[in-house]
């Protein structure tokens, strides 16, 4: 349909223009506002790593980086946990029942996280669960469990059956065989859903926004946010910011690259 | 339901001792359900319950109050709430005009560009698994990031749009700073952001239809705009009402991209549907917000619900 010149003028133009901006950020994180402003496309003058220290020192990003380590250290194992122990219930459980409750589960990806914002507010307030981080990763573990459900308990649901079968023969009680044929055995959806996670809870904004008051709980999205407000044209500590927000999730995709894009289009064409 | 003779005479055939009810016969056989397996699926569902389904209802009776937040006392106001969302609050069917403008911008924009790149590259070259990767890429980042990035872009005085534009002697523009254009750029972020990802889906697509029927139609002397249209397009529709689908959740939920880009609370000229609810949240008019964001609910259920209608018109679709 089209010619190979313009096929390859497109691809180059759009390389450009994902390229560049994010060269330009990584120059500016090392540069001086002046510098940034008088050249963005110049090599920075000097490596040094001022901006960064100054982000992660005197706007409290070092304990935002920690408490999103936190958090979503502890969301994505636990919301796989929880999908995958449903995923393997509703595999094995047979007709209605079956049936409703995936339903149930999955039917939750249809709520928008504003729709239920304030009552979840007045909740977690009741529940002391405000500004802390055990409520932001209860927050991000209820948002995308049912995603997660949907995704483990899909693949769940095309593993052999005779597999069970054999398994409950053998002696073995359904947390056995959850254990060592389920969950070995959906390896690579759990870690397709796991990126997945992975990227959603380390970027959650929302929920830090509306729970998180104190500077010290912030994490690192927020502190982010925060700091734009400060900072209006600052633009090389925004970089730093930026660079240091992405750096776990752009090193992982430098190595796992093919898992990230199995794992978020597991998500978005199954979303 | 009519009940087949063949099937009611077998299963009440076996032995004098083999119960008449046929429930029970199914739950004698050998892959009977252990009851155990009840207790797997529990904590996902309490939780569920608990903190999703229930707030999300408890959402409907705050949206008739008047409720504040803090107060004890509130009244039951009615549809009051909804009424004032679209008659009196210019505020909010400003950023529900804004919300339906920015999510039919992204759709259309984010859905051609994004099948034109899978086209680009559905070979499995070095040099397009490279460029996939790379175009991939911005997914991974997080909403802020990409609002600091492009905001530094759309800089009127030092940004890389215009120091670009002024090597080559253009004056260049105010961007977000141009109330009647702001939200077309952060349209154009949001297809940057994300059709690396849709992108993935479309290839995913591409990639299983057969080579035979292009083959097959070359040997008929079918053009390539003719295999296109008669191969091609039939085979992506699947994927292209996915995209779709996906697309307008994540452009109704731009909420990140916009505060990142804009501040918050964003000005009118980018204030969407989320960024209006959290502003009202944020104002301590707890049952207006919940009110607001029942229609939002309810919004981006009619926009994929008509979508879904459309799209079935097209060949192979839904």
């Amino acid at each position: 349909m089209l010619t190979s010149i313009s096929r390859r003028a497109i691809l180059a133009i759009y390389a450009v223009i994902i390229i560049v901006p994010l060269t330009v950020v990584a120059f500016g994180s090392f540069k001086s506002t002046q510098e940034l402003f008088a050249g963005p496309f110049s090599l920075p003058q000097s490596l040094s790593p001022d901006n960064f220290a100054e982000v992660v020192g005197g706007q409290n990003l070092g304990s935002s980086f920690m408490n999103s380590a936190i958090v979503t250290g502890i969301s994505v194992p636990l919301t796989l946990f929880l999908a995958s122990l449903a995923g393997y219930g509703v595999s094995r459980l047979k007709g209605f029942m079956s049936w409703a409750i995936f339903g149930f589960l999955v039917l939750g990806m249809a709520i928008p996280a504003q729709a239920n914002m304030v009552p979840l507010y007045v909740l977690f307030g009741r529940l002391g669960l405000l500004d802390n981080l055990t409520g932001l990763i209860l927050a991000n573990v209820v948002s995308t469990l049912p995603i997660a459900v949907f995704i483990l308990g899909g693949f769940m649901r095309t593993l052999p059956k005779e597999l069970y079968e054999a398994s409950s023969i053998d002696g073995s009680g359904p947390w056995k065989t959850y254990s060592s044929i389920a969950l070995p055995l959906s390896a690579p959806s759990i870690a397709a859903a796991a990126i997945f996670l992975f990227v959603i809870h380390w970027n959650e904004l929302l929920y830090p926004l509306l729970f998180i008051q104190s500077p010290g709980n912030r994490t690192l999205p927020l502190a982010l946010l925060s700091f734009q407000g400060e900072f209006q044209t600052n633009y090389p500590l925004l970089f730093a910011g930026v660079i240091l927000a992405s750096l776990p999730v752009v090193v992982a995709y430098v190595f796992l690259q093919r898992y990230f894009v199995a794992g978020i289009t597991a998500g978005a064409s199954k979303g | 339901m009519s009940i087949h003779p063949g099937t009611a005479a077998k299963r009440k055939a076996p032995g004098s001792n083999a119960p008449a009810n046929p429930a029970k016969v199914r739950r004698r056989s050998p892959t009977r359900v252990n009851p155990a397996l009840y207790l797997f699926p529990l904590p996902a569902v309490a939780v569920v319950a608990f903190f999703l389904v229930m707030p999300t209802l408890q959402a409907f009776q705050y949206a008739i109050t008047d409720w504040n937040g803090f107060s004890a006392a509130f009244n039951y106001v009615g549809v009051d709430n909804f009424v004032r969302a679209f008659t009196k609050d210019s505020l909010f069917t400003n950023a529900l005009t804004n919300n339906l403008k920015f999510v039919l911008l992204v759709v259309i924009a984010q859905t051609v560009f994004s099948l034109v790149l899978a086209l680009l590259l559905t070979k499995n070259s070095r040099g397009s698994i490279l460029l996939r990767a790379l175009f991939f890429f911005p997914t991974i980042l997080s909403s802020v990031s990409v609002a600091f990035i492009w905001k530094f872009i759309y800089d009127p005085n030092f940004g890389l749009a215009n120091s670009v534009l002024r090597t080559v002697g253009v004056d260049g523009g105010a961007y977000l700073g141009n109330d009647a254009q702001a939200l077309y750029w952060v349209a154009v972020t949001q297809v940057w952001f994300h059709s690396g990802q849709m992108m993935v889906v479309y290839i995913a697509g591409l990639q299983a239809i057969p080579r035979e029927l292009y083959e097959a139609a070359e040997m008929d002397g079918a053009n390539k705009w003719q295999q296109f249209k008669s191969i091609t397009w039939p085979f992506v529709a699947p994927a292209t009402s996915i995209v779709v689908a996906y697309t307008t959740v994540q452009s109704f939920k731009a909420f990140d991209l916009i505060l990142g880009i804009a501040g918050n609370p964003p000005k009118a000229a980018l204030d969407i549907l989320s960024t209006r609810i959290y502003s009202t949240f944020a104002n301590s008019e707890f049952g207006y917000a919940a009110a607001q964001s029942i229609i939002f609910m309810a919004m981006i259920a009619l926009v994929t619900w008509l979508q879904r209608r459309l799209l079935r018109l097209t060949p192979k679709g839904d």
